[in-house]
């Protein structure tokens, strides 16, 4: 197999390299690439997630929480998984996944809204930037690949913008007949935004006509479904999944390790649907920020600042947690209270989504995230 | 839109089939200000706060009935293992050798067969009974939305119990959630924000969805005396005083700190439910009152001053905290933050700023006063413009769809299946904002293929309607050419029904 990272480092070969046609084309020839965000809503305790067992400071200032890592599988001498994430410790293993630690996107406040706003816009504030990162990908891939859809009901921000995504997710209601689906197609020609989303309905529906029975009820289920959506050559290459109960301020424990294991779960079905494509599949774990170092009153976390984020899939160059750890003890601490980020989660996803799908670093970052032109992506991930 | 059906669907929920088109469309939305029942028989019959409490307050006796029965301690208190393991357990970590506190069972905790059973069965009974009262405050909300004579005031207690959301995901809050509306909103949606905020922040869903309920001083009496066990797990919880701050009153980014949050929060401790909550605080709160009663509980406050904002806040009581929130509720931010609201549901996603100014100025004037507020939304000439400025969210579609088709009462089973399907569980967003207000939340490619799908099963039931007639009732003077000959050529009464449900006048409004 070619290693194009091989290639680009070789700049020696400057003759060679003007003798073959730009990277981009090196992209397209490789185009079976399928990319999947899964968005982590109400601030994932990254600490309770890939915990940094190797920091003096972790059982104390995590008391009962830093229980369940006792007989958890390490990851390197500082890090270990949770042990519900089975699924993951194997890929893991089998370096297909890759963990990034004290990572927070560029918001430093401690709203879920404005935060989520900000890992959706790719914009350094809340509101700053109108649409999503995930929609204006689509704009530096090749038509061929610019195909989108979010696997639920409606389009969450990321994916909002001017380029056409889908939404499916399954329906428990009985299908309309064909003869009133054909006559709403036709009421809606002269109005834009009905007729622009009933052609993506029609058009999706088609490519999931097979479904009706899927559940969609847990998690399993909806990354089973995911990966139907983006199985077929003319499927979806993009999706992006919503997962909510992350924001364990009560009984961190139960709570945590019931996602968790749905999460666990959820990349399992994926995996196992997607088959031979795994190989060409990045998958991208991220949240809005993370939660405070100490345990509150309550038996849970309240809203912090750095965090966990995991690249999973064949392609990935895993088995490694990526982290400049900045320590638990009490003067490491972001504002007294949080884990210090010191990886921009901007230029984490920058460098992943460039990597994947063979786009120039520096590009992708100006789409994606334009407020941030000057950090550089990450390198190395794929 | 003409004025007529701009007042019967911007504003209202949805004309009625069966009701005549109003002739002076200001006359009818401020006339609603006197007809308005906060109480209508329908929401008299619901459950109420009081009912579901007594449904959980037997639940928790139960289990601790169950837990008791089950004999000694069960294990050693998690919590002396965690505070034990700081010294020595990091190096053992680290070198993967000597796990440190294995969690295997404790052989003298294995409850005896049955037990679990017994616990297992007691809370599929209480998640039953609350699903079962959930579903039937659904049911009274939306019946009562189908017949209402107030159509514009209900639609402002929709907008209202959005603001305060809480979701109907805990075990605590699935039967609670819809008599936050009926208990907090509805006596005050015609009265001062300021008494709603309060209403809302004192009622069981919302200190239970929020956390307020397990909130407790570091150094009040009781918190002391926890610490002094050694127990760590006990403290301030600040999720409702953000959320105030944030959602229900100022706004997020208007000025306040992370150490004002965390002030409000110790004001706030002592806040709680009586019977029904849970925590080392629960027995503090359960002295006096009814399960579900809001009580200050005196124990659980942290004593001393509060600086919130610059304001000093002197030690006391439960008036401590109201202090605040009386401050906030007639907050300049506060103001711009809800004109802001009103102004994004009525005049369209993108708040006109000449609108919100005008509404903030009624706000401020009045001190809150929410009637003074409505007829400035009502004189507002940007909530009057002609094309329509929202697409209807799914509750909104639903109900003005049932209304159209002269639906008088709602099957609360259905009603409940309908609105999961179509994306809006009600009282259910999942979070403390809410559900959003602007099209891209709502207007998905699937959520219309659904809407269709509903739309046909609603035409199915709909009886004898000849939808070219209805037309003009529900949107009068409204219905595009094309529409108007779209149902002309229908192959049935019913697909006409069907496919003016889904016209794109009727999804919008």
């Amino acid at each position: 197999m070619y290693d194009r990272r091989s290639f680009i480092g070789a700049s020696a070969a400057g003759a060679l390299a003007l003798a073959l046609p730009p990277r981009m084309a090196f992209a397209k020839a490789e185009t079976d690439k399928r990319f999947v965000f899964i968005i982590q809503r109400g601030a994932a305790d990254g600490l309770g997630i890939v915990a940094p067992v190797g920091d003096p400071a972790f059982v104390g200032a995590r008391g009962d929480l830093a229980a369940d890592f006792a007989t958890a599988a390490k990851l390197d001498s500082m890090f270990a998984l949770h042990p519900e994430l089975s699924v993951l410790g194997g890929l893991y293993t089998k370096k297909q996944a890759l963990f990034a630690h004290a990572v927070a996107s560029p918001y430093r406040d401690r709203s879920h809204f404005d935060g989520q706003n900000v890992l959706e816009s790719g914009g350094t504030s809340a509101y700053q930037v109108k649409d999503g990162w995930l929609n204006r990908l689509l704009g530096v891939l090749p038509p061929t690949e610019a195909k989108a859809i979010a696997v639920s009901a409606t389009v969450p921000l990321a994916l909002r913008g001017p380029h056409d995504v889908s939404s499916y997710a399954p329906s428990g209601l009985p299908q309309a007949s064909d003869d009133l689906m054909q006559r709403v197609t036709m009421l809606y020609q002269g109005d834009s935004q009905l007729h622009a989303l009933w052609s993506e309905a029609m058009n999706t529906r088609q490519l999931t006509s097979d479904l009706a029975g899927g559940g969609g009820a847990n998690a399993a289920a909806t990354g089973a479904l995911a990966a139907r959506l983006l199985a077929p050559a003319d499927g979806a290459r993009i999706a992006m999944i919503e997962t909510g109960g992350w924001d364990t301020h009560t009984q961190q424990r139960q709570r945590l390790a019931g996602q968790l294991k749905g999460l666990d779960a959820m990349i399992a079905a994926l995996q196992t649907g997607l088959g031979p494509l795994w190989n060409d599949t990045m998958v991208l774990v991220a949240t809005e920020f993370g939660r405070t170092v100490a345990v509150n009153g309550t038996g849970g976390t309240d809203h912090g600042t750095g965090t966990a984020a995991m690249l999973i899939g064949g392609g990935v160059r895993g088995g490694r947690v990526l982290a400049d750890w900045p320590g638990l003890s009490p003067a490491a601490l972001f504002e007294a209270r949080d884990l210090k980020p010191t990886l921009q989660l901007d230029a984490f996803i920058g460098g992943a989504v460039a990597g994947h799908f063979g786009v120039d670093p520096a590009r992708t970052m100006a789409a994606l995230f334009p407020e941030s032109k000057r950090v550089a992506a990450v390198r190395g991930l794929v | 839109m003409t004025k007529a059906s701009i007042a019967l669907n911007r504003f209202g929920l949805g004309a009625r089939g069966d009701q005549p088109v109003p002739t002076d469309p200001l006359g009818w939305l401020t006339g609603q200000f006197a007809k308005y029942d906060p109480v209508p028989d329908v929401i008299a019959s619901a459950p109420t706060s009081a009912g579901v409490s007594a449904e959980l307050a037997d639940y928790f006796r139960q289990q601790r009935a169950l837990r008791a029965q089950q004999g000694a301690k069960p294990a050693a208190p998690p919590a002396a293992a965690a505070v034990a393991m700081p010294g020595a357990a990091p190096v053992g970590l680290q070198m993967g050798a000597q796990p440190v506190q294995p969690r295997t069972p404790v052989p003298g905790a294995v409850p005896p067969p049955g037990k679990d059973d017994a616990m297992r069965q007691a809370r599929q009974f209480a998640q039953r009974t609350g699903r079962g009262d959930y579903a039937g405050a659904v049911g009274a909300r939306a019946t009562n939305a189908l017949v209402t004579e107030t159509p514009f005031v209900e639609r402002l207690v929709h907008f209202w119990a959005n603001h305060f959301a809480v979701s109907a995901d805990k075990l605590e809050v699935i039967g609670l959630s819809g008599t936050l509306e009926f208990e907090a909103i509805r006596p005050h949606v015609l009265g001062s924000f300021r008494d709603m905020l309060l209403a809302v922040e004192q009622h069981p869903a919302m200190l239970l969805y929020l956390d307020q309920a397990v909130s407790v001083g570091p150094t009040s009496p009781l918190g002391l005396k926890i610490a002094a066990r050694g127990n760590r797990k006990v403290g301030l919880n600040e999720n409702l005083a953000r959320e105030i701050l944030e959602l229900h009153t100022l706004g997020v980014r208007t000025g306040y700190t992370q150490a004002d949050v965390t002030e409000f929060a110790r004001a706030m401790t002592g806040w709680t439910v009586a019977g029904i909550g849970r925590g080392p605080g629960s027995a503090a709160a359960g002295t006096d009152g009814l399960p579900g009663d809001f009580v200050f509980a005196a124990p659980l406050h942290e004593p001393g001053d509060r600086m919130i904002m610059g304001k000093r806040y002197p030690a006391g009581g439960v008036e401590q905290a109201r202090a605040v929130l009386f401050d906030v509720a007639i907050a300049p931010a506060t103001a711009t933050h809800i004109a802001t609201k009103l102004a994004r549901h009525f005049a369209g996603d993108t708040p006109p700023p000449a609108m919100v100014e005008r509404l903030q100025t009624a706000f401020l004037t009045s001190g809150g006063d929410l009637p003074t507020l409505y007829r400035a939304l009502i004189a507002s000439p940007e909530a009057w413009v002609e094309q329509p400025v929202k697409f209807k969210t799914p509750w909104e579609w639903t109900i003005s769809s049932m209304r159209a088709l002269n639906v008088k009462v709602a099957d609360p089973q259905v009603i409940v299946g309908l609105l999961n399907q179509l994306g809006q569980p009600t009282w259910k967003p999942g979070q403390p904002i809410g559900f959003d207000d602007i099209a891209g939340s709502w207007a998905g490619p699937d959520a219309v293929l659904r809407r269709v799908e509903a739309a046909e099963r609603f035409a199915a039931r709909a009886g004898n309607i000849d939808a070219r007639a209805l037309a003009p009732k529900l949107l009068p003077g409204s219905v595009s050419p094309a529409t108007q000959t779209a149902l002309a050529n229908c192959e049935s009464p019913a697909q006409a029904v069907a496919l003016l449900l889904v016209a794109p006048e009727f999804m919008r409004r």
